[in-house]
């Protein structure tokens, strides 16, 4: 696709990416009778009212109480259920670790922990429930694929794709409306990258909200005469170690982009494949080592190291090293 | 009718079983393990209907949890003896590239096991989703949980508590090993657990008593607590039972919690214990 197609979301629909995963959790709901859904009462922010007014006998409410939700998931699928959890990101991994840790993970359940309100993005409630560490967390337990939609469409498209896969799934969205700029009904693989834009000069890897600001810096650098290989990298893990290694051959150089610390995300897992099978220079764009703060998401964005002119600057440094 | 006296000496076998084992490992939990051996040998020797060529789902069986992961020889010895896998495997407790893990888990495929459990405070939500699925598939068995009183201090198993009584999960039966002993004293010197009976009436339980060590009581109150189900409430059993339960010089002593006899303890101690089954 070519970046004007892209751009041109600009003036098209804005979405929240939870309401991808709301109308995509309905679709599932009512093909499938296996499916539950889970919340810590939070129905509304994620989406999941629809899901509960059509289908109460396969919704829990579960209260101010995550804990007990994971656990309650973990034995659901162990009867064969097929648990969604909705809550916030903060909630849904470091409050509740060694119960995703122990009773999912380590115990192989086919639990999709659903997160919302992920990052700086969720804005105005401050960094207590900014959750910025949350991909490092996940990718980091055996046993769970981690999953970064970047718009409305596809976060639709990848709560369908992890129904059809067996095995937990840590899927994270956000709350601001967003362009949507992929397909309604394009279809989603776990695992497999999206390449958004051809490029030779520099690779630039971009995951969830990021994407939409990687699209818009790849534009302006490519006015300036530097062409970008834009890649939506919406699988954490498995990490699509073929289509990083295949743009890094052709680029010689790469730059992650993610709504996450800087410590422990996309930009680790794409550093840990170059540095072992195609060492080439490299740049990061994320939060350094910081908590956010209250505000709306494109200043929030741009204070913390995150916008346009930052992912610029990031692909000249890239290139310069090279 | 059950045979009380031949539970009594399957659990006085398991028993042995669970010295051997952690003796053998030279780790692992003794003194909970035998405290609780006649309820676990009464649940899958008498109480619950359930088949020993596992599946996952357990559809149409009755399931059981065990929360407090850290008895895991005793429910080792249980499986082993009820026939889900070969009793010479109880030798290979706690070794490497064993199935029978310090606490229990999955990932090797013990049957018999749905979840890992020994970090507390998890596995009564699990059992509760567990029952919720037998509830979604019109399934009408039960599913059984145990944890421990120590365990109880966990906040999730509070959270838990709040919720089967709110979702009415009536198909689930409960069990707190009450014997007043944790790793590091006595309950009442660590963190006084209160009035128990009532915080689980008050939480929307129905809550039965039991004597756990002693087998008549345990079959009639397991039993009473299944005539109790599908009434819209989850039932919770709290077991008063002996720490070491069994074994003179561990009964009542929570240094026995997590520490395995030596050698000359073991010989004293499988003195006291008939075998009645062979030992593995």
């Amino acid at each position: 696709m070519m970046l004007n197609q892209l751009i041109k979301a600009k003036d098209q629909d804005k979405k929240d990416t939870r309401s991808g995963f709301g109308d995509g959790l309905l679709e599932l709901a009512r093909q499938d009778e296996d499916v539950v859904g889970l919340t810590a009462d939070l129905a509304g922010s994620l989406r999941m009212e629809k899901f509960a007014a059509e289908f109460p006998e396969r919704f829990f409410n579960c209260g101010v109480a995550e804990a007990n939700m994971i656990g309650v998931a973990a034995g659901l699928a162990t009867g064969g259920k097929l648990p969604f959890t909705g809550t916030f990101a903060n909630f849904s991994t470091g409050r509740v670790y060694d119960q995703i840790r122990q009773s999912i993970a380590y115990s192989e359940k086919n639990v999709k922990v659903c997160a919302s309100h992920a990052g700086l993005t969720l804005g105005e409630d401050g960094a207590t429930h900014q959750n910025l560490e949350d991909i490092g967390m996940m990718r980091m337990l055996p046993n769970f694929t981690v999953i970064v939609p970047c718009d409305y469409n596809q976060t639709k498209a990848a709560t369908l794709a992890v129904a059809e896969h067996h095995g937990p799934v840590y899927l994270r969205f956000g709350r601001p409306k967003w362009p949507i700029f992929t397909e309604a009904g394009q279809p989603f693989e776990i695992g497999k990258a999206q390449p958004l834009s051809e490029g030779s000069d520099v690779s630039l890897f971009a995951c969830g909200h990021m994407v939409w600001q990687a699209i818009q810096a790849a534009k302006q650098l490519e006015e300036e005469g530097i062409s970008v290989d834009l890649i939506n990298i919406h699988t954490i893990k498995p990490l699509d170690e073929e289509a990083i290694l295949d743009s890094v051959s052709k680029t010689g150089c790469a730059v992650t982009a993610e709504e996450h610390q800087l410590n422990g995300g996309l930009g680790d897992a794409v550093a840990q494949v170059l540095a072992k099978q195609h060492p080439a220079p490299m740049s990061f764009v994320g939060v350094n080592d910081k908590f956010g703060e209250s505000g709306t998401p494109i200043p929030l964005l741009n204070k913390y190291g995150l916008g346009v002119e930052d992912i610029i600057r990031a692909v000249k440094h890239a290139i310069d090293k090279k | 009718m059950a045979d009380i006296k031949e539970l009594q000496r399957i659990a006085s076998q398991v028993r042995r079983d669970i010295i051997r084992q952690t003796h053998m490992a030279g780790s692992g939990h003794p003194g909970g393990s035998l405290g609780c051996a006649d309820f676990l040998t009464a649940l899958y020797f008498e109480i619950m209907d359930h088949h020993t060529d596992f599946n996952m789902e357990g559809k149409g069986e009755d399931l059981f949890f065990l929360s407090n992961g850290h008895i895991s020889p005793l429910w080792y010895s249980v499986l082993a003896r009820s026939g889900y896998f070969p009793l010479e495997e109880l030798r290979t407790f706690r070794k490497i590239n064993s199935r029978l893990q310090g606490h229990p888990a999955t990932e090797e495929g013990l049957p018999g096991i749905r979840v890992a459990s020994g970090s507390l405070g998890q596995g009564l939500s699990v059992a509760i989703g567990a029952a919720l699925s037998k509830r979604l598939n019109q399934d009408d068995k039960h599913v059984f949980a145990l944890t421990g009183d120590g365990e109880i201090q966990e906040g999730q198993i509070w959270e838990a508590a709040m919720f089967a009584a709110h979702h009415k999960v009536d198909n689930l039966i409960a069990t707190v090993d009450w014997n007043g002993q944790q790793i590091d004293g006595p309950n009442e010197e660590v963190m006084s657990l209160g009035d128990l009976p009532a915080k689980w009436a008050a939480f929307g339980w129905d809550v039965l008593m039991m004597n756990g060590n002693d087998m008549a009581d345990v079959i009639a109150k397991l039993q009473e607590a299944k005539r109790h189900s599908g009434k819209g409430k989850p039932i919770v059993i709290l077991m008063r039972t002996v720490m070491g339960y069994g074994v003179d010089f561990m009964e009542g002593d929570h240094n026995w919690h997590g520490s395995p006899p030596n050698d000359e303890q073991t010989e004293r101690a499988l003195s006291q214990l008939e075998e009645t089954l062979g030992d593995y």
